[in-house]
């Protein structure tokens, strides 16, 4: 099992990188602990910012930096920098047209006993919803690699959600191709496909596995860019596959499952179930917990992959 | 240098635009357009090293429109200095154009898209942390509203400013001491001010914001103290100039009628041939 989260990777990856190019800076709202960020504090001070707790401020900053060169990468908890610091993005990032990388740290329910404050669950549907933002959810320790090195080459704003314990691996190493925007089909199959993205990829492949078994044959793909969108892929896995289940750790509104749906609406409409936590506070508990008290289980999703084979799905 | 006699005509010129301006579109934010002319007038024609002719070159100093509302005599200005044609003025506001109603970095001259309030100081704190890292001479100008300092994140800017010794940044709050409700000190109260901002860690001084010899003289002088970003208090008057819609709230964003217009302009015109003999 792994044991490296991937905020420790993204430290690791632009450690690396910034002492190559000085312009990579790295802003954090006292938030160096929980995103890993120290080392990176520690070995290059001069391209580290601490804005305390202040994330407005904190984007702001990082938008007058890049504006005047740098490339900052800017890592707080998801629920603050998707929320408190929204208009920031919108509007000095996002409007502006400024290259900053937000990195939203211990997202979905990392801070699972907490509670709803400390959720992130509706930061893809907002921040998806805000023109020049790319939003973007890595699988694995591997894909988080890669995710960082082509968000460094990437002019523009993004936010990148990650969670905060180490993650089973999607991949066995980095030697793959990947690309912003370009969903990576993982699994090949005909009788419906599994859609996922971030840390629900593992439970994907994990459901795949389960259907196999049972003579279903799964099509898995990691949508690890959720915007800008993969509408080839999507409409590919709708015509070819017939019945679509999507997996995140996000609200059932507004994220990964949405912008599926909003793709097969016009181009291919076929049953699309959307596997996520419903429109409540959600429960507290550990990770594993919650997503098992929601359905967010290999299991589940074999039952949902089985009602729809059956058409069992339909609204009556 | 450009004389304070030139500046003085020049302001008046950029008021009566303004008027014609928002006149011309019927919308704008005539009061604080009003109030702010003399600070940008200075600061476009004397104080700030920039190039018309190279809206993006390196060494430009930095201005924001933290109170962006007030971008009427911010494009008068750009279009005056030769960023884009003066003839372009008349899409103000118009649909499609790219001179709308708050400043748009479209526009050669403009850095940043502001408008919502509380942005800017943040923005130009990121630009003079940059300039600093970079190594880079240029200073950053950041023009705020006094309504606008009820805003949390204004102050969140103003703690990283002075915890990063940020001497290359200058704030200048535009204090016509009227927002849209009425009186600032009605509406939410913000004195003591100074003491607030130089609590902060700033070095703050205070100017009459419609004398342009003694903002002259301030802006000339800035940074005020090596080490610390520089607060400038420029008290105005919303309005001013126009004597009707002097210190009234309702000019906010009151639009002018014909007849108010050309006693306006009258006023203004008037003003103007005191400067010119």
């Amino acid at each position: 099992m792994n044991q490296i989260p991937n905020r420790q990777v993204i430290c690791e990856t632009l450690l690396r990188l910034a002492r190559l190019d000085p312009d990579i800076v790295v802003l954090t709202s006292d938030s160096r602990g929980s995103a890993a960020m120290a080392p990176f504090a520690q070995a290059l001070p001069e391209q580290f910012v601490e804005t305390g707790i202040a994330e407005q401020n904190l984007v702001g900053i990082a938008a007058g930096l890049a504006h005047s060169g740098k490339k900052p990468f800017v890592a707080s908890p998801a629920c603050f920098l998707s929320m408190r610091s929204i208009e920031q993005v919108k509007v000095d990032v996002a409007y502006s047209k400024m290259n900053v990388k937000l990195i939203g740290i211990s997202g979905g329910v990392s801070y699972g006993p907490l509670g709803m404050s400390h959720h992130s669950l509706q930061d893809i549907a907002v921040v998806r919803a805000i023109p020049n933002m790319a939003v973007l959810l890595p699988a694995d320790r591997h894909e988080t690699k890669k995710m960082i090195e082509a968000l460094v080459e990437f002019e523009g704003g993004a936010y990148v959600r990650i969670g905060r314990n180490p993650v089973q691996d999607v991949y066995s190493s980095d030697e793959y191709e990947f690309r912003i925007g370009k969903a990576i089909q993982l699994r090949e199959g005909q009788d419906l496909t599994l859609i996922a993205a971030g840390e629900t990829v593992r439970i994907a492949l994990d459901a795949c596995e389960l259907l196999t078994r049972d003579g279903i044959c799964c099509r898995v793909l990691n949508l690890h860019t959720i915007k800008p969108l993969d509408v080839d892929a999507i409409v590919a896995a709708a015509k070819e596959t017939g019945r679509i289940i999507t997996l995140e750790e996000h609200s059932v509104f507004g994220g990964l499952g949405a912008a599926v749906a909003e793709v097969t609406s016009r181009y291919c409409p076929v049953p699309v179930h959307i596997l996520g936590i419903p429109d409540e506070p959600a429960i507290a508990g550990k990770t594993a917990e919650i997503f098992n008290y929601y359905g967010i289980s290999p299991e589940n999703v074999q039952q949902i992959a089985h009602r729809l084979m059956q058409k069992q799905e339909m609204y009556e | 240098m450009t004389s304070t006699l030139e500046l003085k005509r020049k302001s008046i010129q950029i008021r009566m635009d303004v008027l014609q301006l928002i006149h011309g579109a019927q919308t704008g934010h005539t009061g604080g357009s009003l109030s702010n002319s003399d600070i940008l007038t200075v600061l476009y024609y004397s104080v700030m090293r920039h190039d018309p002719s190279r809206a993006n070159w390196p060494g430009r100093d930095r201005f924001i429109a933290s109170k962006g509302h007030s971008v009427e005599s911010l494009w008068c200005i750009l279009a005056d200095l030769g960023y884009f044609p003066k003839e372009e003025l008349k899409t103000y506001c118009q649909f499609g154009t790219r001179l709308i109603g708050h400043p748009n970095n479209k526009v050669p001259g403009i850095e940043m898209n502001t408008g919502a309030l509380g942005h800017g100081l943040s923005i130009s704190v990121g630009m003079a942390m940059g300039a600093k890292m970079n190594g880079e001479p240029y200073r950053v100008f950041c023009l705020m509203g006094d309504g606008e300092q009820a805003e949390g994140s204004i102050w969140e800017a103003a703690m990283a400013a002075a915890h990063y010794k940020l001497d290359n940044l200058i704030g200048i709050i535009d204090r016509n001491r009227l927002q849209i409700s009425g009186g600032t000190e009605d509406v939410m109260g913000l004195e003591p001010l100074g003491s607030k901002w130089e609590a902060f860690g700033w070095q703050v001084t205070q100017v009459d914001g419609n004398d342009i010899p003694g903002l002259s003289d301030v802006l000339h002088a800035v940074p005020l103290q090596r080490g610390k970003p520089t607060l400038i208090i420029a008290n105005t008057v919303k309005g001013k100039g126009v004597s009707f819609a002097e210190n009234q709230p309702e000019w906010h964003h009151h639009v002018p009628n014909d007849v108010e217009l050309r006693l306006a302009l009258e006023q203004l015109s008037a003003e103007l041939s005191v400067y010119s003999e």
